[in-house]
């Protein structure tokens, strides 16, 4: 996958990574992808709801070591 | 810029006395439609955080300005920020919920249900977020405990508070919407753990097998805690009269619902003998007993004074449950168009019979949501 680019979003509380996530996501262009890091436990009903709703397309997500992974592709 | 907290204590108290609350809350439509604060004078709106981001002004006109609105998120940081915009935007009766649904889902409220025969006390413990119902029975310095969650704390507290020494704590079954905190507790007190033996078949930890028409007594007056046999949600499923006087019913059944039979797997195997525990064992109990049942579904189950309790005979009565003649008719009402299972039962099987051991923090995950114990 290619990833233009990724966000930390590790040891921050709701809602800070989605607050995070928001503004990333205005750095990139549609189609591209942002990849997520994070550790809050409701970041990925939480993510995933949003991206929905904000017409992105959440790729993958994947839990390594307590750490949530999210791939989602910016929308038009 | 601060804002005014609102605990869950103070929700409770406005549920309990019928008052009103205008409950923002701020998490997923998801988690919204499956378990929110439920109250009788409650009104509500739901808009997920993260769409208001960039602003409130497209909601203000759905919440009210004259009355006090409490906004509500998972854990309390999102609901916080939400209710921070609104002070912006000139409302002043506005708060965040402390710790959320998170904090809603572990409250303890101790009620008193009555004193008992020779100088007693008997506690209804009502964990008024997820519907579970636990008990602590107190008589001369000593005291039991029933179907305990595992906020274990509140009850070793409340107990020293009372001056008593916890002395046996039982489970009615193994629990498959909770975690139960029962061998914590006698862990940490030195108590006994009592458990029907029929569920306590994979467990990995020492218990003390709990059989049809054993009695233990809590302190030197004639408590007796009389043991009765009665599967039908868990093979192991038992029932307790206490004092004489009160039936407890573990999650066999509930104030205007009966138990579920099939959370340990076997729904099919365990119509008959739930059948039978309600129709026959049941049956032959005093109608005058007050039955006590480990949750509650509805606030409508609620009496005025927060306890949760009704006579056997009122419940033969009126809990449709009791009142279906026809067997094949009782069995399609428990085994189909069940309701959805608990959020992650297994796992919380697993916990309590010892085979996992989640921390903290995932134990409060795997509880979240209502216990979806009985059918209607």
């Amino acid at each position: 996958m290619n990833v233009t680019k990724t966000l930390d979003a590790t040891g921050l509380a709701c809602p800070m990574p989605i607050v995070k996530t928001k503004k990333a996501m205005k750095d990139i262009e549609a189609g591209e992808v942002l990849e997520i890091h994070a550790t809050d436990q409701g970041a990925k009903a939480d993510l995933t709801a949003w991206a929905k709703s904000g017409g992105h397309e959440l790729l993958q997500t994947e839990e390594d070591n307590g750490v949530f992974k999210f791939w989602i592709k910016k929308g038009e | 810029m601060t804002v005014k907290n609102m605990t869950v204590k103070e929700i409770t108290n406005k549920v309990l006395n019928n008052e009103e609350l205008f409950l923002f809350d701020v998490r997923t439509e998801d988690a919204y439609q499956d378990w929110k604060i439920e109250g009788e004078n409650f009104s509500y709106l739901n808009v997920p955080y993260f769409d208001l981001l960039d602003g409130v002004e497209e909601i203000v006109g759905q919440l009210p300005r004259d009355k006090e609105i409490a906004v509500v998120c998972a854990k309390g940081g999102s609901s916080q920020m939400v209710a921070e915009m609104l002070v912006e935007e000139g409302f002043e009766n506005v708060y965040s919920v402390e710790g959320g649904m998170k904090a809603w889902s572990e409250h303890l409220e101790p009620v008193k249900v009555n004193d008992l025969k020779d100088g007693g006390e008997l506690y209804q413990f009502v964990r008024i977020g997820k519907g579970c119902l636990s008990y602590m029975v107190v008589s001369n310095g000593e005291a039991a405990i029933i179907d305990s969650t595992r906020m274990t704390d509140v009850y070793v507290d409340f107990a020293k508070e009372l001056g008593v020494k916890i002395t046996n704590v039982f489970d009615t079954h193994l629990h498959a919407d909770h975690i139960s905190g029962g061998r914590k507790i006698a862990e940490q007190t030195g108590a006994t753990y009592w458990l029907p033996p029929e569920d306590a078949g994979e467990v990995t930890f020492d218990y003390q097998p709990l059989r049809d028409g054993d009695h233990v007594t809590v302190g030197n007056t004639n408590i007796d805690i009389h043991a009765l046999y009665s599967p039908g949600h868990t093979k192991g499923s038992t029932s307790f009269v206490v004092d004489d006087q009160y039936l407890m019913t573990g999650d066999i059944l509930f104030i205007d619902s009966i138990g579920r039979p099939d959370l340990a797997g076997k729904a099919d195997d365990w119509v008959m003998d739930l059948r039978e525990t309600l129709y026959t064992r049941y049956k032959e109990l005093s109608d005058d007993l007050i039955v006590l049942p480990a949750h509650f579904m509805i606030m409508d189950e609620l009496n005025e004074d927060g306890t949760v309790a009704e006579k056997l005979g009122t419940l033969f009565e009126k809990n449709h449950g009791l009142n279906i003649d026809d067997q094949e008719e009782f069995r399609k009402m428990v085994t189909e168009n069940l309701p959805p299972q608990p959020n992650a039962y297994q796992e919380i099987r697993e916990t309590n019979m010892g085979k996992i051991s989640p921390d903290n923090e995932e134990q409060r995950e795997m509880e979240i949501g209502p216990n979806r114990c009985a059918v209607r």
